[in-house]
C-alpha cells in the first residue's frame, strides 16, 4: 500500500481539497485554546450568546416537531415548551442586534474579513423571515391576523404566488425545515470564517502589537 | 376546551400602545429595544471578570 504522503503530485480531488483545508483553517485556527487578550470584553460576548440561543431554538423547536400542535397548544408541557421557543427567538435576535451594532461600530469587515460581516447580514436577514414564519404557524387568530395582512405586501413585491402566507402547509415547511436550515448553514460558514480570519482586533489596537502580525501574517496565507 | 378559550382570550389581549403623533409601538417592543441599548453601553464599560488574560 502506497503512503500519500510518499506521492509526488497528489492530484486527487480529496487530496487537493484537503490540502486547500489544512491550509485556510488548521486545527489550532478551527479549535483554538487562546485567544488574544483583546476579546477579554462583554462586546465579544454577544455573538456566542447568539449561537447559545439558536441551540435552544433548535432543541426546543424539536421537541415540538415530535409533539404537534394540539400538544403544545393544550398541555402545561407544551406551553413550556413552546414558551422557550419563542423567548429563545427573542434572546437570539436580541443577541444578535447588540452582536451586529458591536461589530459595525468596530469596522469588522477589516482584515479580509467582508465575507464575514456578509455571512452575518445574511443570516440576520433570514432568521427574519425564518420567525416570520413561526408567528404564520402558531395555529392561533393571532397567526391569521398576521397571514392575511402580511399577504398583501408579500402580493405586492411579486412573490405572493410562490410564498404564499395564507398556505399554512407551505409555511410550516418553510419554518421547519428549509428555513432551518438555511439558517445554521449560514451560522456554520459565519462562526468557520471568523475562526479562519480570526476575532477583529478593536479599532485602537496598536498595528505593532505581536498578535495582530502574527493574525495578519497568517490571513495573508489564505487570502 | 376552557383552556383553548383562555389561549384565544389570551391570543387577542392587544397589549399596551404608546402613541406620539404618528409614531406608534407597543410597550413591550419598546422595552425591548431600551434593555438592547442599555446592555450593549454595559458591555462596553463594565469591566470584564478576569482582566486581560490571552495569548
Amino acid at each position: 500500500m502506497t503512503d500519500p504522503d510518499q506521492n509526488e503530485v497528489d492530484d486527487t480531488w480529496t487530496g487537493r481539497s484537503r490540502r486547500w483545508l489544512l491550509k485556510v483553517l488548521p486545527p489550532d485556527k478551527l479549535l483554538p485554546n487562546t485567544q488574544p487578550s483583546y476579546v477579554a470584553t462583554w462586546i465579544y460576548l454577544f455573538g456566542m450568546g447568539a449561537i447559545a440561543s439558536l441551540v435552544f431554538i433548535v432543541a426546543s423547536g424539536v421537541i415540538l416537531s415530535l409533539n404537534g400542535p394540539m400538544w403544545y397548544h393544550v398541555s402545561s408541557l407544551g406551553h413550556f415548551v413552546n414558551s422557550v421557543h419563542l423567548w429563545s427567538v427573542e434572546f437570539f435576535f436580541f443577541f444578535m442586534v447588540i452582536h451586529m451594532w458591536g461589530k459595525f461600530w468596530m469596522a469588522a469587515w477589516r482584515g479580509h474579513r467582508i465575507l464575514t460581516w456578509i455571512t452575518g447580514v445574511i443570516s440576520f436577514a433570514v432568521s427574519i423571515v425564518a420567525a416570520f414564519t413561526g408567528y404564520l404557524v402558531q395555529t392561533n387568530f393571532d397567526s391569521e391576523w398576521i397571514a392575511f395582512q402580511a399577504k398583501d405586501a408579500i402580493n405586492a413585491v411579486g412573490v405572493g404566488a410562490w410564498f404564499n402566507v395564507t398556505n399554512f402547509g407551505q409555511m410550516f415547511m418553510w419554518h421547519i425545515l428549509l428555513l432551518p436550515a438555511a439558517v445554521l448553514v449560514i451560522v456554520a460558514l459565519h462562526v468557520v470564517l471568523v475562526r479562519a480570519h480570526g476575532v477583529v482586533p478593536p479599532l485602537d489596537a496598536d498595528d505593532s502589537d505581536a498578535q495582530l502580525v502574527h493574525q495578519e501574517a497568517s490571513d495573508g496565507a489564505i487570502r | 376546551m376552557i383552556g383553548m378559550l383562555t389561549l384565544a382570550s389570551t391570543a387577542d389581549a392587544p397589549g399596551i400602545f404608546l402613541s406620539w403623533g404618528i409614531f406608534s409601538i407597543q410597550l413591550g417592543n419598546l422595552i425591548v429595544i431600551i434593555a438592547m441599548f442599555a446592555i450593549f453601553a454595559l458591555a462596553l464599560v463594565l469591566p470584564f471578570p478576569g482582566g486581560r488574560r490571552g495569548k
